[in-house]
């Protein structure tokens, strides 16, 4: 029984091996090459146009401490709204194909951006801001050589955050009919393809944890040396704002 | 010819007439979160134990947790598939993986945070280190714990609909067949009460907190 269980283990690697070598599956707009840049290009296209929209006003509201409320409760609201049903939804509002995807994409990457921005910039000690006042800078100048270097860790991790979800996310745009690394995933299942459905779950899940540590490594490059004993980053307490994560 | 009749967003005789299949999406969808954020502290309580007892654990179990919280969700149920089939216990092992990070780097955080002076006063007091734990450690770290199973239960909450897709998923299951049949009154009844599910097990877990810790109150009075 036991070594039954062995063998099949052993043929079904053995298949995912041959998909994985398959010259075919490298092929063509669904060969593996074009499924990983979609992912890829639709990823970062989401991930730079939310960071524009949501972070600089963020950064303002941080600073002047307005709004709070509103931009700390905006990620719990957006933990609980589930993905899944808005790419569903988008389906009648927007139809399908790319745009529903990026749209549905684009509105989970903000709150996570919003929360994170705001917070990094509100927590900055106001005896650093009236330090750096005392010194002799103007208002600007403070804000952008003093608060924003030290809100910046709290604000990258919100960008990985919401880089990992929207990466995470791009999986599940293949039921809008959008492609992706998703599509093996859906049309395996569809097809009860097992080996497709495992070979597509490796590939997102090699391209989710490449994501994760190629953002953890800009952190680390671009904090500065002076804030890293204090490092909000990845070992805080979900506290449900401070730093904010989403499975998806 | 035929007139185009257009399908409106809700259709609530729909919905009267199958009000037993949505409470008993409802009643899954509460189930498999529940059993998964049940398990999940069963798993996450002893390794956040072990961390405090032994430092350099905490370094590789918030990784590995942290990898598994980075794995998508629809990937990770995939990866399980082949081994353990279209089933409940699929959905579970995803789901349980999901709560592992959060659960257990808030159980330590809540723990950490009670004042040397407090242990020390308890143990001057003749506490043995467990009723110690149980009595004095834990009550105080109960609102950081508490704040790690609020984000745990909305976000599996959350989570379960995807489960929908390897045939689970309590009120995802609603979405998905409304997406199969093109039926958008069952997409949107289970999107809203998804949203809504968690809105409520959110608000319970405060009044829940609030009740259990009410030196929590009184200080916030008092400040």
């Amino acid at each position: 029984m036991d070594s039954r269980k062995g063998t099949h283990v052993v043929t079904f690697l053995g298949q995912v091996v041959d998909w994985f070598t398959n010259p075919a599956n490298w092929q063509g707009t669904n060969g593996i090459p074009h499924r990983v840049e979609e992912h890829v290009v639709m990823s970062v296209a989401v991930v730079i146009a939310a960071i524009l929209v949501a972070v600089p006003p963020s950064l303002a509201l941080g600073h002047v401490r307005r709004f709070g409320a509103l931009a700390i409760n905006i990620s719990n609201i957006g933990r609980a709204i589930p993905s899944f049903a808005v790419l569903v939804l988008s389906v009648y509002v927007i139809g399908i194909g790319a745009k529903p995807a990026f749209i549905c994409l684009f509105v989970l990457a903000i709150p996570p951006l919003v929360t994170n921005s705001y917070v990094g910039m509100a927590e900055v000690d106001p005896e650093i801001r009236e330090a750096a006042r005392g010194m002799g800078m103007t208002a600007w100048q403070s804000v952008r050589r003093v608060e924003l270097p030290v809100a910046l860790p709290v604000v990258l991790a919100g960008i990985r955050t919401a880089a990992v979800q929207v990466v995470a996310t791009a999986t599940l745009a293949a039921i809008v009919a959008w492609g992706g690394l998703g599509r093996y995933i859906i049309d395996g299942l569809a097809q009860q393809d097992s080996v497709k459905v495992f070979a597509g779950a490796l590939l997102v899940a090699v391209l989710a944890i490449l994501t994760e540590l190629a953002l953890a490594l800009v952190q680390r490059l671009v904090v500065s040396a002076g804030l890293t004993h204090r490092h909000p980053g990845k070992n805080e307490p979900f506290v449900g704002a401070a730093t904010t994560a989403d499975a998806t | 010819m035929l007139a185009i009749i257009k399908e409106p967003w809700v259709r609530w005789d729909w919905i009267g007439s199958h009000t037993q299949l949505i409470l008993t999406a409802v009643r899954e969808h509460v189930e498999l979160t529940l059993i998964a954020v049940g398990v999940g502290l069963l798993i996450a309580a002893p390794l956040a134990l072990l961390i405090r007892r032994w430092r350099w654990m905490q370094s590789p179990v918030l990784s590995l947790t942290g990898v598994l919280y980075t794995i998508p969700s629809l990937a990770l149920l995939a990866l399980l598939v082949p081994w353990t089939g279209l089933t409940r216990t699929t959905a579970e092992i995803a789901l349980v993986s999901y709560t592992l990070l959060i659960l257990v780097r808030n159980i330590v955080a809540g723990l950490d945070g009670v004042p040397a002076e407090v242990r020390e006063a308890a143990e001057g007091m003749g506490y043995s280190r467990s009723s110690q734990l149980l009595h004095v450690e834990l009550p105080l770290a109960m609102p950081v714990i508490v704040a790690g199973i609020r984000i745990a239960v909305v976000t599996t909450i959350g989570l379960v609909t995807v489960t929908a897709l390897i045939g689970q998923g309590g009120l995802g299951r609603l979405i998905n067949d409304g997406l199969n049949l093109g039926f958008r009154t069952e997409i949107v009844v289970g999107s809203v009460l998804s949203v809504l599910l968690a809105t409520v097990a959110d608000l319970t877990l405060v009044a829940v907190q609030r009740v259990a810790t009410p030196w929590t109150r009184a200080k916030a009075r008092t400040s």
